[in-house]
């Protein structure tokens, strides 16, 4: 592909190995050619580089193809997943999952994104519904502006929530953000 | 769609003050007798830049600068013209661009660079006096200090001094754009205007040569906030000349992109009856993002390509 077309979060095969451009910065002169500055991370081991091109030259697209699969367990460091039409079983690596694992829960369907056979990055749904399984009560201020106190998530990550918010209920969870929506049940 | 209500509503106040910063600068132009002209944006021919990518339409272009026919004015006796104008140019997207972006075109006869360059002093002075009533304009957690006249630096001290090398004498277009862009802009100081003067012949584009060194085009640009603002020519009124650096240039563009330019017969038979005159053009997406501190065009346009 042309370097033109190369985008934020395009896949790319450089120097043999796949990197995600995690950030690309369009320079040019009115007149002069342009540079691509591109931060890139390492799709296998998360490393970074960072490279400079120049209009007119070209790069190689990484070829890689989605699947769905379903979170199974951890095991170690690695996640471990089981495509839903093969039932095959492959794994993930903690670097490679990034904040994700914060909201992932076994049995849940994600999309995971395949170099070859090779897993390399998974995309979790933008909302997802987690139980509560420890909150205090929120800190009493001066203020009569609403409470915010913490809570901790079955996943084991913690975020803040309205102060009504009680242990065992569930919430739905906006996964760009890390930030609470709203709340779907309260506990019986 | 929630984001994109979102999105717009926090650019409303960039976007009223857009809509003022167009009314000052009509009013700057109209006040020192400049007539404002409309010419088209669609077009069979444009000047052929290797640089530039067009965007065809219907097998025509649209324009990348409105500069080939506010020549044709001025070569028909119009003295002081202004224009602004949407302009093309394919993949530009980035920060500082957007392929469909505003340029601020000004021509005058009887002019050279030197006075063109002094009017977007003078524009851009009278715009941070009526907007903050101050010389300092705060930029991305800058101080600007505004004062006239803004600092001019030659092209060739600034690569002697800076990339170690003079491309005046001994140009190279790739070594240039790239240590333009890598080590001479991020150099100039961020605290003043910079105005860099005295392109190389090579790289002179539209611009006459300077008649006491041929070296030398009479070319300026405007730098402010480490950004590109403008760029001035004393306009070349070589019809012949002109005709054999597009035809150069044209022939540059089929060799790399396998892409044939028509050039613009019109437009070389105006040149040829040019008055001596001098014309700058100036991005006011840029204007705009530094009179309202915005550190992105995507804050003063409403709609860039990433969310049409």
């Amino acid at each position: 592909m042309e370097i033109e077309e190369v985008r934020k979060n395009t896949k790319l095969m450089y120097q043999g190995k796949p990197w995600n451009v995690d950030n690309a910065e369009f320079v040019k002169p009115g007149k002069g050619r342009a540079i691509y500055r591109l931060r890139l991370k390492n799709l296998l081991d998360a490393s970074t580089l960072d490279i400079t091109f120049h209009s007119g030259e070209k790069v190689d697209e990484a070829s890689i193809s989605n699947q769905e699969m379903q979170y199974l367990y951890k095991e170690g460091d690695h996640y471990v997943f089981m495509n839903t039409s093969t039932f095959d079983q492959t794994f993930v690596t903690e670097s490679q999952m990034e904040d994700k694992i914060h909201f992932l829960k076994e049995g849940m369907l994600v999309n995971v994104q395949l170099l070859e056979d090779r897993p390399i990055d998974i995309t979790i749904p933008v909302f997802v519904e987690l139980a509560v399984i420890e909150t205090g009560t929120a800190i009493k201020t001066a203020t009569v502006t609403a409470q915010n106190k913490s809570a901790k998530l079955e996943t084991g990550y913690s975020i803040d929530v309205p102060a009504f918010i009680k242990e065992g209920d569930m919430l739905k969870i906006d996964t760009r953000t890390g930030a609470y929506v709203e709340r779907l049940t309260a506990k019986k | 769609m929630p984001a994109e209500r979102e999105r717009l509503a926090q650019i409303k106040t960039n976007l009223e003050h857009r809509a003022q910063i167009y009314d000052l600068v009509r009013e700057f132009f109209r006040g020192r007798g400049f007539l404002e002209v409309e010419t088209p944006v669609r077009v069979p021919a444009i000047a052929p830049e290797i640089n530039i990518a067009p965007l065809q339409s219907d097998g025509w272009y649209l324009i990348t600068s409105p500069e080939l026919h506010m020549k044709r004015l001025l070569a028909a006796s119009y003295k002081q013209i202004f224009q602004i104008s949407h302009c093309f140019r394919k993949h530009e997207r980035g920060r500082l661009h957007n392929p469909e972006f505003s340029l601020l075109e000004w021509y005058r006869t009887d002019a050279n660079c030197t006075d063109t360059i002094s009017d977007t002093e003078q524009l851009v002075s009278t715009l941070i006096q009526k907007l903050q009533s101050s010389n300092i304009l705060h930029y991305q957690g800058q101080s600007i200090d505004m004062q006239l006249p803004w600092h001019r630096l030659s092209i060739k001290n600034a690569f002697l001094q800076i990339a170690g090398w003079n491309p005046v004498s001994d140009y190279n277009a790739e070594r240039f754009d790239h240590d333009m862009s890598t080590l001479i802009l991020p150099s100039l100081n961020p605290a003043r205007p910079t105005v860099l003067v005295e392109y190389p012949a090579a790289a002179a584009s539209l611009a006459r040569l300077k008649a006491d060194d041929l070296q030398v085009a009479e070319r300026a640009e405007v730098f402010i906030g480490g950004m590109e603002l403008a760029n001035a020519y004393s306009e070349l009124a070589d019809a012949a000349e002109q005709l054999q650096r597009f035809m150069k240039e044209a022939s540059q563009i089929e060799y790399t992109y396998g892409m044939k330019m028509p050039i613009s017969g019109p437009f070389i038979d105006a040149v040829s009856h040019l008055p001596e005159c001098s014309g700058i053009a100036l991005g006011m997406d840029r204007l705009v993002m530094l009179l309202c501190d915005a550190a992105s065009i995507d804050e003063v346009c409403a709609f860039t390509e990433d969310n049409i």
